[in-house]
């Protein structure tokens, strides 16, 4: 096999309001904001954890891609607000106490922690733009 | 006095906030797939009525949510046979231990 130097760097995730995007992952997640350009809705927010700075999300405004029609706009649009385009698998050792303190943020919960049957413990909120936040329990 | 354009962009807008409404709903219907199904209840916290969140919900998601909430039922029961994931899931850590 071919040794490659190889990082997984950023993953992209849309937001529909860049504020309250950036109060979810900076202010309920605890993330760290490390680059945070535009303005309006055309703005592109780099966060990700603190203990884990060679790995990013950026958080950035959906269909900007002058190539996408206003239809596929429309769909992209509707899919991330009936909750079925973008979704993200994050980890923590402690699942129930980073469960509480999300919850306790009013975010919008999806799933409490729970045993699924193929092995893992997980719960789930929504992101503000819609997107699914799921978080499992390293053990 | 009002231009086209602003009507329409009103319109989108509030079907992105309906179908938020609706996601909501389904994100509930996950969370108590196991319970019976309560459409007037869901209905009630969602603030629409019955019928019309039935209506909207076959037309978001392709399927009545009695229909929904049997599929989520028939594909949990696969998933517990077969170890499957479901979307959003992803059983790496587990078959790495």
């Amino acid at each position: 096999m071919m040794i490659m130097d190889i990082t997984i760097h950023t993953s992209v995730l849309p937001h529909v309001d860049p504020d309250a995007s950036l109060a979810f992952y900076r202010d309920v997640l605890g993330f760290e904001v490390r680059s945070d350009v535009g303005h309006g809705t055309m703005r592109w927010l780099v966060v990700g954890p603190a203990n884990q700075p060679d790995t990013s999300i950026l958080l950035a405004p959906p269909a900007a891609d002058p190539g996408i029609t206003e239809d596929e706009r429309r769909t992209i649009t509707e899919m991330m607000a009936k909750g079925t385009y973008g979704w993200i698998q994050l980890a923590t050792r402690d699942l129930d106490g980073t469960f509480a303190k999300v919850q306790a943020r009013d975010a919008e919960v999806v799933q409490e922690p729970t045993e699924q049957p193929y092995g893992v413990r997980d719960c789930a909120f929504r992101d503000p733009a819609g997107n699914l936040v799921r978080i499992q329990e390293l053990r | 006095m009002c231009h086209p354009s602003w009507g329409r962009a009103l319109a989108a807008a509030q079907r992105l906030r309906d179908l938020a409404r609706l996601r909501r709903v389904r994100d509930r219907i996950d969370r108590e797939y196991g319970q019976p199904l309560n459409v007037l209840a869901l209905a009630r916290d969602a603030h629409l009525p019955a019928g019309q969140l039935s209506r909207e919900f076959q037309s978001a998601y392709g399927k009545s949510p009695y229909a929904y909430v049997m599929a989520r039922r028939v594909e949990r029961a696969t998933r517990a046979t077969t170890r499957l994931p479901r979307l959003g899931s992803c059983p790496t850590f587990a078959s790495s231990r």
